[in-house]
């Protein structure tokens, strides 16, 4: 079953604590992956795997350079999940 | 004074080893006579012919954080903790720049070790074999290069003086401080961290270190497996770890009134040229190492009293050493205490250079020898050749000027010996 936008925040929330060390509560959808929540390009990749494999989607390499925000990430992904 | 021949010294040390998380509690450890040494309680050690090594006293993620700790290999994360500790130690306050004693400029970094980001490497090709192309973590490259402690040691103090990475097998962490001193005394840099680190406790390197019959297969006494020295040492025991110490110009010490530990004398460098592993018997190589130092430095046998030896409880290699010394210094010699720490750290192959700086400096600090632990029967050629201090530590002379050696040699046939003195 999709997942709804919520859950993909929260989930894409737990992925940043986990990378990053940043509290869940902070991973808001304005909030920018490398200006706010210490995520680097390395880590970005990491963040974009584990994503993958929670919400069963695939995240081309050229795509991922317009996820910007955590909004952007979730927007992707609820349109493309399987 | 020219900026070819600078005075170097010790304002900073850190360690974190078998025997303690710092290097207070890895002196304390060392003086006492404390085995690092431990059964190894993994699945995959019932397999192997050696089931015993020396692991870290405190796992390095008990004081990095997380985040930061999942992006640096096994080896980058003790030599950060040594770092830090030595960096604090020599009492500044923050990364160069943001404290104004030290300039980032005339700051270096070098800091080895032997294997590199071995457990990096070999894990991450298991996620390869198991999860996919994709599962590989985009870390893998900068936490396995042999440079990555040194570059994130760098990192960490604002290093821009150069950060360097020797590598020399088990000789590449005093090879690493024998660099630094030579930044400094050349006018590089004013300020050098320097040392060592090894993180190779994993199925790989100790079934290939045991198929070379290099270490012990005393398994059923693994506090008494590491015993150089002794007739019935069997090779070497595998440790862990990092050592780290802040080496500075004298006047660059003395300018912001900075506590020193030692004067950093200088360092002999030799190659056997003899065979990819064994030692040369006679000690050949490393006898020029130590003429090498003679030659080169100011250095004075008389005030020589101790000696931190490579002394890895392999067969050969200990006596080979022993010899060496002898034949370099002759009746000097007589007044050399030696020890063998690795009876109590294992051996941390290139983090051994560093820990071994830590407790030679430290000996001279304190004026203490460590003990070499377990010599039940001293190998009766080491009776003839040198002062081996067994059982308990032994107190060094009280007064007046006294220098120490730490003597490193590595697969290869590297030697490297840096000599340190009372200030």
């Amino acid at each position: 079953m999709a997942a709804t936008q919520e859950e993909i925040v929260a989930g894409l929330a737990e992925i940043v604590n986990e990378i990053a060390g940043i509290p869940v509560e902070d991973v808001q959808l304005d909030k920018s992956f490398t200006d706010d929540l210490d995520v680097d390009s390395l880590s970005m990749v990491e963040v974009v795997v584990a994503a993958e494999e929670r919400f069963d989607v695939k995240i081309p390499d050229d795509d991922v350079k317009n996820l910007k925000t955590v909004g952007d990430a979730a927007d992707y992904i609820l349109k493309h999940q399987a | 004074m020219s900026p070819t021949n600078r005075t170097v010294v010790v304002t900073g040390i850190g360690a974190t080893t078998p025997l303690g998380g710092d290097a207070a509690s890895t002196w304390e450890g060392l003086v006492a006579g404390r085995s690092g040494v431990k059964p190894l309680e993994q699945e995959w050690a019932a397999e192997q012919a050696v089931r015993i090594a020396a692991p870290v006293a405190v796992e390095p993620t008990e004081v990095i954080p997380r985040p930061q700790a999942r992006r640096l290999d096994r080896s980058a994360q003790f030599a950060l903790v040594a770092a830090k500790e030595a960096w604090a130690d020599a009492g500044f306050e923050a990364k160069a720049g943001d404290d104004p004693n030290v300039d980032p400029d005339r700051l270096g970094a070098v800091i080895a070790s032997g294997i590199g980001g071995v457990t990096t490497l070999l894990d991450q090709y298991d996620v390869l074999k198991e999860k996919g192309v994709r599962r590989v973590s985009p870390h893998t490259v900068p936490m396995l290069m042999p440079n990555g402690p040194s570059a994130n040691v760098g990192l960490a103090v604002g290093a821009r003086a150069g950060v360097h990475t020797p590598v020399s097998a088990c000789a590449s962490g005093a090879e690493a401080i024998g660099y630094a001193i030579e930044m400094i005394r050349t006018g590089r840099a004013d300020v050098v961290v320097a040392g060592g680190t090894e993180a190779a406790i994993h199925p790989l390197p100790i079934a290939a270190f045991g198929n070379m019959m290099a270490m012990s297969k005393n398994n059923d006494d693994p506090q008494g497996a590491s015993r150089p020295y002794d007739v019935a040492r069997d090779g070497f025991v595998l440790g862990e770890g990092a050592g780290v110490i802040v080496l500075e110009s004298a006047e660059h010490a003395a300018a912001r009134g900075a506590r020193v530990y030692a004067e950093a004398v200088g360092q002999g460098i030799s190659a056997d040229a003899h065979d990819i592993v064994q030692p040369e018997p006679e000690g050949r190589g490393i006898s020029h190492a130590l003429q090498n130092l003679l030659d080169r430095t100011d250095l004075d046998p008389a005030e020589i009293v101790h000696v931190n030896a490579h002394a890895t409880s392999t067969p050969a290699g200990d006596i080979a050493e022993l010899k060496a010394l002898r034949k370099v210094f002759g009746d000097d010699a007589d007044h050399f205490a030696v020890s063998a720490t690795k009876s109590m750290t294992g051996h941390l192959l290139g983090g051994a250079g560093g820990v071994e700086s830590v407790a030679t400096v430290l000996a001279l600090y304190h004026r203490v020898a460590p003990p070499t632990i377990n010599v039940e029967n001293l190998d009766p050629e080491a009776e003839a050749t040198a002062d081996v201090v067994r059982g308990e530590a032994r107190k060094l002379p009280a007064d007046g000027r006294i220098a120490a050696l730490n003597d490193s040699f590595g697969f290869g046939g590297h030697n490297v010996v840096l000599a340190f003195r009372s200030v």
